[in-house]
């Protein structure tokens, strides 16, 4: 399975000039391009999913990527729910998986 | 015996269990779908909190009895239906003036008095009880006793157990005009789909009852108030209790002149927060309002500044039966013989649903009641001064 | 905030309701959620990172340019990107300004004289056994990924569902180095020849037709792709991501064959069973909608709410020339240009021969009845809630609920963060023939979402107006 960033020299809409930046997701160094939404530069670097659902715990990434879908729900910088492939990714951008809330056991 | 509830909502299915189980033959009219209105726009509160002594404090006692044994019998009855989340959370409502605060305690020392727990807290053992909630706070009242249901999922639960027990439950069929023998009895309902004949007939149509008993020929002055209701994406972070703040009491008491504001936060079982309320008299109007979201919403962050990032997925609005001494017709009509009442019991339908359709099945049945039902009668002095 | 005329959607049809109303006069602010105009249709990479030719991933990027410039260079036209449309409500149009799911955002409320609605459609996709896995886009995700991203989500890719738009996403998909396996076209050949060719001479009436849009998408794929008809992926395999698909033939009415079913080996899915019209903000408006559940509109497009329009795919699924007319059309109209106007006759003309063109398209590639024959029992509907379809089956038999407020609630299907929008019509649809009496009641439908886009409490909190804060 490989997402992947289709390499400028061989992209016909020649690419020019282009401001690289790394973000962290879960902690890990994720690189990418200004322009970039945060679904981007994941999918970009082969990161296909972050985020578990609440019920099953079943693997999510983009799906829609158009901002419809809520698949892509992410925390940056401290905000829960924000829809990665609507965000465009800023240097130093702290994304963490958001941790789908278990069911509650106490009832 | 047959009988005819006219309106599948809490309040109908209720009153169709109680009295299918007691061997009356039921048949509900619902001219739309069931569950499609007033009981599936609230958060489904079962409060003693909320309510000074009184008949309506006495029913809320009466009913909060009866649904703690309802998951139980309905297991009984029903078998493996979809939970009906009661849960027995407790209540905390909380004084952020003096002024509050002062209203807030005379108020838990009368409901005390009336064999309601509630335990005045300081700040911190409010803060130990639920971390998020303001800390210029001045007072808070804890209340074990109120509890919760998912009120969509109960009144199914309820429609199930009618069912079960060989009631009917008629969808998409529209209440026409009653049919009269020659002393004026009502001996049956023309409808979309026919005529039905009835021993009874029980109008149990939420907001909708007033404008219904018109129709048939009664008199109930039972019409809608409407309130909003905001409904975050779900959230790790997790309120215990229910938590109202202290304007709750007055906002449910005032008389609907109004838009009335008053915070009611609460996490439901699948991780969302429901914020609510606002209350106002304005017809059946369903348009958004932006400014109601908005009060609710500032209301709510300075109750719980910790709800400020919030994501708010969906505004949903209902519209509560408004009785106008806020209290429940449960009772014969006035005039019409054959022509029952189950209906205005504003924002506490769900509440009040079990212990409604019990004292409305024992005076159908000439039986006598478990509490008194004098005090829900069609005929009490308080309506006739309303009016 | 007071223009002549408020448009919202900077796709084809809000672009050119932007235009015309402008031309004729109008000061206008147009409205979009992305950081730059386009749309889906012309989605494209941010100034920020610049590209040489971008017209080579688009069929008529020179209109948009056009466009574009037109507007962006037009004193009476404000256009606001970045402008989230939360809330239609009696007193404007409620609007944050800034990031995507931000905090603080600025706020405006918008009161014009006439507002167009352009808020477009996104794909639908059909539930289907382990469509969930990571991997599986909607065609029209991983076309905006290929187009506004340069991202290629697989090496191995198949395109599913129906309609002509799956032919550009492949193309799509393989000019961002993608291999594109196979195109799977769920319409049978009958049909699919029945409407396209049916009455030939309507072709020639449409001055840029679908068909063309088809050759050219053609004409762009690297290599030849296996395009089938009356097939479909009807199951995707995987553990954590996708590895495989199943592929079946199906009978007219969608429902697999016995024989004829293969399985591919593939690395990504994208599946496009046709479109889904954002109906929130016309629905807020108090405008009617079509049976088929799209916005009405007459010959002005003006809705059936003063003094809201609508053009482009939430009047129907027509394509971008019929969304440029018909924008063309809201923007004249509501700017109150001159009834003679000769462009505004273009428009009409056009948006009439497309319009006919788009029902037959529109025929050709409708759902068929059995595609739920697919689903198994643990196949995941609501995407948001993991509810299956057995969820959906118990809780239809076990309360024999009709009101669909009910069955959401009883099985949670739609009530998640994306509010029903991916899972709403197939959820109605496998609900309507389990009900008692074969179908819904109550009128209820997933398409009323008040809040047409996730606020912050706090931000709501700052909503308050001085009507409400009377003692």
């Amino acid at each position: 399975m490989v997402t992947r960033l289709v390499p400028p020299a061989s992209d016909p809409v020649e690419p020019g000039a282009f401001t690289p930046i790394t973000i962290t997701v879960n902690g890990e160094s994720v690189s990418g391009v200004l322009g970039q939404t945060l679904a981007g530069v994941m999918l970009g670097a082969n990161v296909l999913a972050w985020r578990t659902t609440r019920r099953q715990g079943r693997p999510r990434g983009a799906f829609c990527g158009i901002g419809v879908c809520f698949d892509c729900l992410v925390e940056v910088n401290g905000q829960r729910d924000v829809r990665a492939c609507q965000r465009r990714a800023a240097s130093g951008d702290v994304v963490v998986s958001q941790g789908a809330p278990p069911p509650r056991e106490d009832r | 015996m047959k009988v005819l509830i006219i309106g599948a909502g809490i309040i109908g299915a209720a009153c169709a269990r109680t009295m299918s189980r007691r061997g009356i033959d039921v048949t509900i009219l619902e001219r739309g779908s069931a569950v499609g209105a007033t009981s599936s726009a609230g958060e489904g509160n079962l409060l003693l909190s909320d309510k000074a002594p009184g008949p309506e404090l006495a029913l809320a006692t009466y009913s909060l009895d009866l649904w703690r044994r309802l998951p139980a019998a309905l297991a009984d009855e029903i078998g493996n239906f979809t939970s009906i989340e009661f849960e027995a959370k407790g209540g905390l409502v909380v004084a952020t003036s003096a002024e509050e605060s002062a209203g807030l305690a005379q108020l838990a020392e009368a409901q005390r008095g009336a064999g309601v727990e509630a335990r005045l807290l300081s700040v911190d053992e409010t803060l130990e009880l639920e971390p998020d909630v303001t800390p210029s706070m001045i007072a808070a009242v804890h209340y074990p006793q109120d509890a919760q249901v998912q009120p969509t999922i109960a009144t199914e639960a309820l429609l199930a157990s009618a069912r079960a027990a060989g009631a009917r439950v008629l969808v998409d069929t529209l209440v026409t005009g009653s049919r009269r023998d020659a002393s004026g009895r009502v001996v049956g309902l023309t409808t979309n789909r026919g005529d039905f004949d009835a021993d009874h007939v029980v109008v149990a149509a939420g907001p909708w009852s007033g404008e219904v008993a018109t129709r048939l020929g009664g008199t109930l002055d039972v019409g809608p108030r409407k309130g909003w209701l905001l409904v975050t994406t779900p959230m790790a972070h997790r309120i215990a209790h229910k938590v109202y703040d202290a304007n709750y009491v007055g906002a449910v008491q005032s008389d609907g002149g109004e838009r009335q504001f008053a915070t009611v936060l609460e996490s439901t079982a699948a991780g969302t927060v429901l914020i609510g309320s606002s209350r106002e008299n304005v017809g059946f109007d369903a348009d958004a309002d932006v400014a109601a979201w908005g009060a609710i919403a500032a209301r709510a962050v300075r109750l719980m500044p910790a709800l400020r990032d919030a994501a708010i997925m969906r505004a949903y609005c209902g519209f509560r039966p408004f009785s106008r001494d806020h209290l429940p017709v449960i009772g014969a009509d006035r005039d019409v013989a054959g022509l029952w009442y189950a209906a205005g019991h504003e924002g506490a339908g769900i509440g009040l649903a079990p212990g409604t359709a019990e004292l409305l099945t024992a005076l159908l049945l000439g039986a006598p009641t478990d509490i008194p039902a004098e005090p829900f009668s069609s005929l009490r002095p308080s309506l006739a001064r309303a009016a | 905030m007071t223009p002549d005329v408020l448009v919202i959607g900077a796709g084809p049809a809000g672009l050119a309701a932007a235009r015309a109303a402008s031309r004729v006069g109008a000061t206008v602010a147009l409205l979009d959620a992305s950081d730059y105009v386009g749309g889906q249709y012309w989605r494209h990479l941010p100034a920020s990172r610049a590209a040489l030719d971008q017209s080579v991933l688009h069929h008529d990027w020179s209109s948009f340019l056009a466009l574009r410039d037109e507007i962006e260079g037009d004193p009476r036209c404000d256009v606001v990107t970045s402008a989230h449309v939360v809330a239609i409500d009696g007193d404007g149009v409620h609007v944050l300004i800034g990031a995507s799911d931000g905090r603080d955002r600025e706020r405006r409320v918008y009161r014009a004289a006439a507002v167009v609605l352009a808020t477009g459609a996104f794909d639908r996709a059909l539930p289907v056994p382990g469509w969930d896995l990571p991997g599986v886009f909607t065609a029209g995700g991983a076309q905006a990924l290929a187009k506004g991203e340069r991202v290629a989500v697989g090496e191995r890719v198949v395109v599913a569902g129906t309609g002509p738009f799956l032919l550009p996403v492949a193309a799509s998909l393989g000019q961002a180095g993608s291999r594109v396996v196979g195109v799977f076209e769920a319409s049978p050949a009958s049909r699919l020849l029945r409407h396209w060719l049916a009455r030939p001479w309507e072709f020639g009436a449409t001055p840029d037709k679908v068909g063309e849009l088809a050759r050219y998408a053609w004409g762009q794929l690297r290599e030849r792709v296996p395009y089938h008809v009356g097939q479909a992926v009807t199951a995707i395999h995987g553990d954590d991501h996708v590895t495989s698909v199943t592929v079946s033939t199906l009978d007219s009415s969608w429902r697999p064959l016995a024989r004829g079913s293969r399985t591919i080996e593939v690395d990504a899915v994208c599946l496009g069973h046709g479109f889904t019209p954002r109906l929130e903000l016309a629905i807020a408006a108090g405008s009617r909608l079509s049976a088929q559940r799209f916005v009405e509109v007459d010959a002005d497009q003006r809705t059936s709410a003063t003094p809201y329009f609508a053009a482009g795919e939430i009047t129907g699924i027509g394509g971008v020339d019929l969304a440029l007319a018909e924008g063309a059309i809201a923007g004249h109209v509501a700017a109150r240009g001159r009834a003679d106007d000769l462009e505004l006759r273009h428009a009409r003309h056009a948006r009439h021969a497309l319009v006919r063109f788009a029902t037959r398209i529109d025929a050709a590639h409708a759902i068929g009845s059995n595609w739920s024959t697919w689903l198994t029992p643990a196949t995941i509907v609501c995407r948001c809630e993991d509810v299956t379809f057995g969820d959906l089956l118990r809780v239809s038999r076990q309360s024999r609920a009709t009101g669909l407020r009910s069955l959401k609630l009883l099985s949670r299907a739609g009530l998640g963060p994306c509010q029903g929008r991916v899972c709403g019509r197939s959820v109605e649809a496998l609900l309507e023939v389990r009900a008692p009496g074969g179908h819904l009641t109550g009128g209820s439908t997933m398409d009323r979402r008040p809040i047409s886009t996730p606020v912050r409490l706090g931000e709501l909190a700052t909503w308050t107006t001085p009507e409400v804060r009377k003692p």
